[in-house]
């Protein structure tokens, strides 16, 4: 287990470095001199000549490539063309709201979808299966600005039990922070619901059909016990698998919903970024957003390896 | 092998040719002939929609500005006789009408996600042939598509649409790319279970060339997947290309694409909500068509693949 375990955690590097070349290659392979198009429409030359400079672009391109990702290593992100200010620090500032929406989404996914799939796989067939089931593609096919929206009308404009948009943080009173966050992490959660309720029944499907949950219902173990101490537990692993996928998905929503509610988060910033031409930022962002996609799937594979003694490798 | 026992074989094997063919299968599938007709119908609307409209989705009409739907307005023609026109879908803040930049901003949707599908597909494929088959090039390819597929692909999709341009063609390279690893995976897995079966030795054995193998044994067992995931592709293309353009960092805005026209209407959400709605309902419907048609494909074509999203 040691050796697959050091495996794992190594086999982040390689994935992260192709990540870096592919996101450093994308603005030198665009036509055209890179530090013209960072400095934009109304540079001078001299403006484009200190860019340059800053960019180390008269050095051969592997220099570069060395030079950056050095920086990027001691945390050093460069500085925001656009705001005039360090990259890490503009992050450091929206970091707080993406985390917080992220959390919450996650979280009332699973204790939805979860239950959800559960009862209808041992429902199978039946009308509750059919509508979860029915419902979950519906919930794959709507994209999160529009159950967004959808909300937004009803709950904020003719109910009015939550603002429209926008966003408080933490530090100025809880009550106010979750109260904003429901909203737009409702609507990011149904798609996640979508895909963990699918999981789930597909993964308790299988479980339920094994010898050992017949054995359970022989020696007289009640339902509710079969099922959450011996079929959920054994069909975790599926959809624990899901989860860490999902977070992709999760950070693409993020930066829709983040724009649909005015929230002020790391999507807002690179969203902002990108329409900016902020190419210091932008790099940073899918930089990090990258490294979590995959340190997370990591964890999660970590985890099975010594949660699960089934696991070797 | 007693007599019996060949009987069993016999009538499993008829069993096995009276088995009715894959379109039969599909078109008895609900969800399938659900989607199937909606995506259809869809497909009519955007064919035919220079027969559905009477106004030009682009032609701007200030003294029409966010009107509600069924609001009814006299425009001039080139000639200078006046003409009644209803707006069914109300207009936007331009004074555009919004029902035809909808019926026309289906084509946009269509194109991108046959377009994107076809792109990546053909890609993936070629890809994860090589990939599959050659040891020393799966390496590579596969470290390189983990990559890519680490980088989250909207975020992947804004960024190479913004460093090439906004343009259709830009749009349709930018979402193609971040799905080109799934398709690579996906041969790829099926290359190296093919690769082991009898039939793929045999042809080794008598010297076939490799390419003809991977033609003529290989590829076609890649066929009833990739058509599965073909399909969600298109799916997830669509929805794509509609979160590009509603973030405003897709297709220019004056072309109508319904991302485009939600973007448009965001500003006036509360008052006129119509701008956001109808666009979002031909939208969700079209994406729902895709993904129950890909399921009924899925559980007909190939009832093995777990969805694969």
């Amino acid at each position: 287990m040691a050796t697959y375990l050091i495996k794992r955690v190594f086999s982040v590097i390689p994935v992260m470095l192709v990540v870096a070349v592919i996101v450093f290659m994308m603005l030198r392979l665009t036509p055209g001199d890179p530090a013209a198009i960072i400095a934009g429409d109304a540079a001078t030359s001299q403006d484009i000549a200190q860019i340059r400079d800053k960019l180390g672009l008269e050095e051969p391109l592997i220099a570069q490539f060395g030079i950056w990702i050095g920086n990027m290593l001691t945390g050093d992100f460069g500085d925001s063309f656009y705001y005039k200010r360090t990259v890490s620090s503009m992050i450091a500032d929206r970091v707080g709201p993406t985390l917080a929406l992220a959390t919450f989404t996650i979280f009332l996914a699973c204790i939805v979808a979860v239950p959800l799939g559960t009862i209808a796989a041992y429902k199978q067939g039946s009308w509750l299966d059919r509508t979860v089931m029915g419902m979950s593609v519906v919930g794959f096919s709507v994209p999160v600005f529009v159950i967004g929206y959808i909300m937004i009308y009803i709950f904020a404009v003719k109910l009015d039990w939550f603002p429209v948009q926008g966003y408080q943080p933490i530090s100025d009173g809880i009550g106010g922070f979750i109260y904003r966050l429901i909203m737009p992490s409702m609507a990011l959660s149904v798609i996640f619901i979508a895909l963990i309720a699918r999981m789930t029944r597909t993964s308790v499907l299988e479980v339920l059909n094994e010898d050992y949950i017949r054995t359970a219902r022989a020696k007289g173990l009640a339902e509710s016990k079969v099922m959450t101490r011996h079929a959920l537990r054994n069909a975790a692993v599926p959809i624990v698998t899901v989860i860490g996928f999902a977070v992709a998905i999760l950070i693409g929503g993020v930066v829709v919903t983040e724009s649909v509610f005015v929230i002020p988060g790391l999507g807002t910033l690179t969203l902002d970024a990108i329409q900016g031409r902020d190419y210091p930022t932008v790099q940073a962002l899918i930089m990090l957003f990258s490294v979590v996609y995959v340190l997370i799937n990591l964890f999660i594979d970590v985890i099975y390896t010594i949660l699960d003694p089934r696991i070797r490798y | 092998m007693t007599t019996e026992a060949i009987q069993t074989d016999l009538t499993e094997e008829t069993e096995a040719r009276s088995r009715p063919s894959a379109w039969s299968r599909l078109s008895q599938n609900l969800s399938a002939r659900i989607g199937g007709g909606l995506l259809l119908l869809i497909a009519l609307i955007g064919l035919f929609a220079s027969f559905l409209t009477t106004l030009d989705p682009t032609e701007i009409n200030p003294s029409n500005r966010l009107k509600s739907p069924g609001h009814e307005a006299s425009i001039r023609d080139d000639e200078g006789k006046k003409h009644k026109v209803t707006a069914h879908m109300g207009t936007d803040s331009l004074g555009r009408d919004i029902y035809s930049r909808v019926v026309y901003g289906s084509r946009i949707s269509l194109v991108v996600g046959i377009a994107v599908a076809l792109i990546s597909v053909l890609a993936g494929t070629l890809i994860g042939l090589v990939a599959g088959y050659f040891r020393w090039v799966d390496a590579i390819v596969m470290r390189i598509m983990d990559g890519l597929m680490a980088i989250p692909a909207i975020l992947l999709a804004i960024s190479l649409v913004s460093l090439s341009g906004a343009s259709l063609f830009a749009v349709i390279f930018a979402i193609s790319i971040p799905e080109i690893p799934r398709v690579v995976r996906l041969v790829r897995s099926i290359v190296l279970t093919i690769r082991e079966e009898p039939y793929v030795e045999a042809a080794i054995s008598v010297g076939t060339p490799t390419p003809k193998i991977l033609w003529r044994h290989v590829l076609p067992n890649t066929i009833s997947p990739l058509i599965v995931q073909g399909t969600f592709i298109c799916g997830s293309a669509i929805l794509l290309e509609a979160i590009l353009s509603f973030l405003g960092v897709g297709i220019p805005p004056e072309t109508p694409t319904w991302g485009n026209i939600m973007a448009e209407g965001r500003d006036f959400f509360q008052i006129h909500p119509h701008a956001i709605f109808f666009p979002a309902i031909f939208l969700s419907l079209t994406v729902l068509a895709i993904n129950m048609l890909g399921d009924g494909m899925r559980d007909t074509l190939d009832p093995r693949m777990d969805r694969n999203i």
